[in-house]
């Protein structure tokens, strides 16, 4: 036992490979075999792989899922920034660039329009618990834009570390529920072509959240969501502890 | 040759992050902006160049392909390591701070979408 696991560990990528390959021929069996084909076996893998983290969480205290069990520490850089930065770039292959420049100007808008009115709803459930200090406020809504732009605007205005916790956390909700949500709505807000899904990359902006969501609606969406998608992050970094910080200073 | 592709795609995110950090520093922001964006352009633009086609098609396009259609395990594996336990142990005001967030940008889809096929909304219209 204790030398299968020095052979898993010592080739942790490989070990990434043949699990994660296990675990998505199980969830296109579930899929065909339980659902009829009426949910995607890859949101089943993403949905699997969510209970997979949450309990080796649990198990180890860690926050890097599965990743944090030393077996499977492969799936952490099997699933981590590079690998899954190559192969969204991978996915532009084929792409027309007549496709993007047609939602060009809507996907821009959406852009800037995403991290505000995630901004807001952040900023409006933080006072609605009590919150009233200008910086906790404004850190709690840049959290609720993603998990990046929370603690990079927590820290440039001085935030208190419990708070930038806070944030950190609301954009996690955020990442994980566009992972499970996208392919439930995506029928009713009429994301099934290339345009709408710039938009709503635009609109979501976790990176994560897009990918997965995608993945599991239509993968062919996927160059066109994670294209805004990967400026919604700098674009909030940019507004957060500037813009955004002056206008809720002067507002409370 | 598949290691052209592979290549390709390598040099187009090594390129893509480099300029979307240098935009991120001239910004003034501490955050890679676009990078990811940037390097998609790369790839399109040189899928399209008749110059580099030895690069993209054939068994070199295969060594693109492979990585496009490794996107879905690559997104699982993202998905096992998530802190999910962070995400629900952020209490109350974290879960409906980005629940809200999430359920508000799904409704505003279709409205920005129909920005961008102006010429449709038009023909409804008449």
């Amino acid at each position: 036992m204790d030398t299968l696991a020095k052979v898993l560990t010592a080739n942790g990528l490989l070990t990434a490979f043949a699990l994660v390959g296990v675990l998505v021929w199980l969830s296109y069996a579930i899929a065909n075999r339980l659902t009829g084909g009426r949910i995607h076996g890859s949101a089943i893998a993403i949905v699997l792989g969510l209970v997979a983290a949450y309990i080796s969480g649990r198990i180890t205290g860690g926050s890097a899922g599965v990743a944090d069990l030393p077996v499977l520490a492969g799936v952490g850089l099997l699933g981590g920034a590079m690998f899954r930065d190559f192969a969204i770039v991978a996915t532009a292959f084929g792409v027309q660039l007549s496709e993007l420049k047609k939602a060009g100007l809507a996907g821009a808008v959406s852009i800037f329009a995403g991290v505000l009115v995630s901004f807001v709803v952040g900023v409006l459930v933080a006072m609605a618990f009590g919150y009233r200090d200008a910086v906790s406020i404004t850190t709690i809504g840049a959290g609720a834009v993603t998990y990046i732009v929370g603690p990079v605007t927590g820290a440039a205005i001085g935030a208190d570390s419990a708070i930038i916790a806070l944030s950190v956390a609301a954009g996690l909700v955020k990442s994980i529920m566009v992972m499970i949500g996208t392919p439930l709505v995506a029928r009713f807000i009429g994301l099934d072509n290339p345009q709408s899904a710039m938009v709503y990359g635009g609109l979501m902006g976790t990176t994560s959240g897009v990918a997965a969501g995608l993945a599991a609606t239509d993968p062919r969406l996927v160059p066109y969501g994670a294209m805004t998608a990967t400026f919604y992050t700098g674009v909030g970094c940019l507004l957060g502890p500037s813009v955004l910080f002056l206008v809720v200073n002067a507002l409370v | 040759m598949i290691i052209y592709g592979v290549g390709l795609l390598s040099a187009c995110l090594v390129v893509g992050l480099y300029l979307g950090d240098v935009l991120g520093q001239l910004l003034d922001v501490q955050a890679n902006v676009g990078g990811v964006g940037i390097a998609m352009l790369l790839l399109v633009w040189a899928c399209s160049n008749p110059r580099l086609s030895a690069l993209v098609s054939g068994e070199s396009g295969k060594g693109i392909q492979f990585w496009s259609a490794m996107y879905i395990p690559i997104v699982v594996a993202m998905a096992a390591r998530q802190n999910v336990v962070g995400a629900i142990d952020g209490g109350a005001m974290a879960i409906l701070a980005g629940a809200l967030a999430v359920v508000i940008s799904f409704a505003l889809v279709p409205l920005f979408s129909r920005l961008s096929k102006p010429a449709a909304s038009q023909q409804d219209a008449h």
